[in-house]
């Protein structure tokens, strides 16, 4: 057999866990801030130390937030909901053990629906559930010592775990994106990933493409980034394939994905073999959820990125692109139909805010928000520009002034002199001048060669200092020639 | 059966140094009471509810509202070792 029908002959299959820090104001069991990049350790308390004696209670923010994302993954809400203590001894935790969820999650049994070149999947998500992050270890190896913050720990996560329903590191990548969308959508983190408010860990096998039992999987950690999870999906499955092809047989382990030298390593903790233990939390009374608060989140539900997509498409006439770019940035989506609102042109809206609106937010690296631009403004700049009183060129010059400065599309038109030329007896001394000075140009255009015309348009638009009409010069400077 | 390497296992799980003296001593203590527990075991359970709490509570809940911390060095007085404005441990990886 060759190589490639032996590789043909494999499937992949991936699921991932997504841990991701809620925005709420307080820690999940405790009224200590929830708060990144605090001095160590200011952010502690006897609760969330760990400390005998000491007992922790729910934040009822977290509880909502974790049904608003449920619904929203389209699961199932248990009407009876309870915690669990899962036993591990790590210096990170300083209660020996962390408060997570086990048999009575949040959520159980939704979906993602996902984008692929065969169209829409359905990415099955097994569970959501709640629980308390541990704190931060930085290790000093000459020192022979770790040091522990704990600021970190209680800090509210829900965890979000698929299906083994991925089938390449692509999809994986896609399905990441989709729900990191959807997360922001709902505003319940801000899934920043260099901050740790979103993380993700991914199981990972493969197996004979007709069989139907799953491989021996590895659990790969430490990926900062989407794409760091891609590109190390694509490593261990190549490794996978290697070992068994080889004759080998994968052992089943956690690995980690060191991005410098793009392999993953095996992890050199001293933690021994898990064996978490879990029971119920006797400190934490059971949680019950009702039609009513469901009703309360449900309608709190923003919409979803999905939807939207479909409803600009619609709505808008938009194509599926421009409505793809905007839909990814819930504030300019919103800005586009506040936009629309009062003026009917949403595909050159939509131009404006995907073309030179964009470029002004990632030079600036701000949001749409922080670019104090209202609707208005751009309206009005859209207009000078549809009206022919800016060239195309110039409104994109006076966009970046009007950032720059807070002001208005018309006041700048004044101040910088921007306008387009389009007075008759100002172009025409222009055009006169031109054709005076380029006979053999002007010859050509009487000869039936138009695209000379063209020459004469540039030469003259140089002499206005970019601010003539070129409609109106072309008009002119074909009247005057066919006259003359 | 409980043995005694069983009651080495979760000694090792939970950080505890026993001498080998108080090994037999724990397990016959240990077995005991894991062997009265386990008269649980003959009753029939098919139709009762697990409990999952004690008390006959739900929804305890608390407002998302800040409360004082406490200071960075109230919190590291009971630190055997603190640096840096941390807590100092045993190097935990290699």
């Amino acid at each position: 057999m060759t190589h490639k029908n032996m590789s043909q002959a494999f499937e992949t299959v991936i699921g991932l866990e997504v841990h991701l820090q809620l925005s709420t104001k307080t820690k999940i069991f405790c009224g200590c801030a929830n708060m990144f990049g605090s001095a160590p350790n200011t952010n502690v308390c006897p609760v969330c130390l760990g400390l005998p004696g000491t007992l922790p209670v729910l934040n009822h923010q977290t509880l909502l937030y974790a049904i608003k994302v449920g619904l929203a993954l389209n699961a199932h809400i248990n009407p009876f909901i309870k915690f669990d203590r899962k036993n591990y001894y790590y210096p990170d935790l300083p209660k020996g053990y962390q408060i997570s969820q086990y048999d009575f999650p949040v959520a159980k049994d939704g979906f993602v629906m996902i984008k692929t070149d065969k169209g829409p999947k359905r990415i099955g998500i097994k569970r959501a559930h709640l629980e308390e992050d541990a704190g931060k270890l930085m290790h000093d190896n000459t020192d022979n010592c770790s040091l522990v913050d704990y600021n970190r720990t209680g800090t509210p996560l829900i965890e979000i775990v698929t299906q083994p329903d991925l089938r390449s590191a692509g999809e994986s990548y896609d399905y990441l994106n989709t729900l990191k969308l959807m997360l922001q959508y709902l505003g319940v983190s801000d899934c920043d990933m260099e901050k740790g408010s979103l993380r993700c860990d991914a199981n990972v096998s493969i197996r004979p493409a007709e069989s139907t039992s799953f491989g021996t999987k590895t659990e790969l950690k430490n990926m900062n980034s989407f794409r760091a999870v891609k590109s190390a999906l694509e490593y261990e499955v190549g490794r996978h394939k290697q070992v068994i092809l080889s004759g080998g047989k994968i052992v089943q382990e956690t690995l980690l994905w060191d991005d410098q030298k793009s392999v993953t390593v095996a992890m050199r903790s001293k933690e021994q073999a898990h064996d978490y233990r879990y029971f119920p939390d006797p400190d934490l009374v059971p949680f019950t959820v009702d039609y009513k608060v469901l009703d309360q989140v449900r309608a709190e539900l923003p919409e979803l990125p999905g939807v939207k997509l479909e409803r600009f498409i619609k709505q808008y006439g938009l194509n599926e692109y421009d409505a793809g770019v905007l839909v990814m940035d819930q504030a300019a989506a919103n800005f586009f139909e506040s936009c629309c609102e009062s003026y009917n042109q949403p595909k050159k809206i939509a131009n404006w805010l995907n073309g030179a609106m964009l470029k002004e937010m990632n030079e600036r690296k701000v949001g749409i928000s922080e670019l104090g631009l209202t609707s208005v403004n751009l309206i009005e700049l859209i207009k000078s520009v549809e009206d022919g009183v800016l060239s195309h060129l110039a409104g994109k010059e006076v966009l970046t002034l009007m950032l720059d400065s807070g002001k208005s599309a018309g006041q700048i038109i004044q101040q910088q002199s921007l306008a387009q030329v389009s007075d008759d007896a100002v172009l025409m001394a222009i055009v006169d001048e031109i054709i005076q000075q380029n006979p053999t140009a002007v010859e050509q255009i009487k000869q039936g060669k138009f695209a000379a015309a063209g020459f004469l348009v540039g030469q003259a638009m140089k002499k206005s200092g970019g601010k003539a009409n070129p409609k109106k010069l072309n008009e002119l400077i074909t009247r005057r020639i066919s006259h003359a | 059966m409980i043995t005694k390497k069983d009651v080495q296992y979760i000694a090792a799980l939970a950080r505890i140094h026993m001498s080998p003296d108080k090994l037999q001593g724990l397990t016959k203590n240990l077995a005991d009471i894991v062997g009265y527990v386990e008269q649980l075991q003959k009753l029939d359970l098919k139709n009762v509810k697990p409990t999952s709490h004690a008390v006959p509570l739900t929804n305890a809940l608390r407002q998302d509202t800040v409360k004082p911390s406490l200071s960075n060095e109230k919190a590291l007085s009971i630190a055997p070792q603190t640096r840096g404005g941390c807590f100092q441990v045993p190097l935990v990886i290699e």
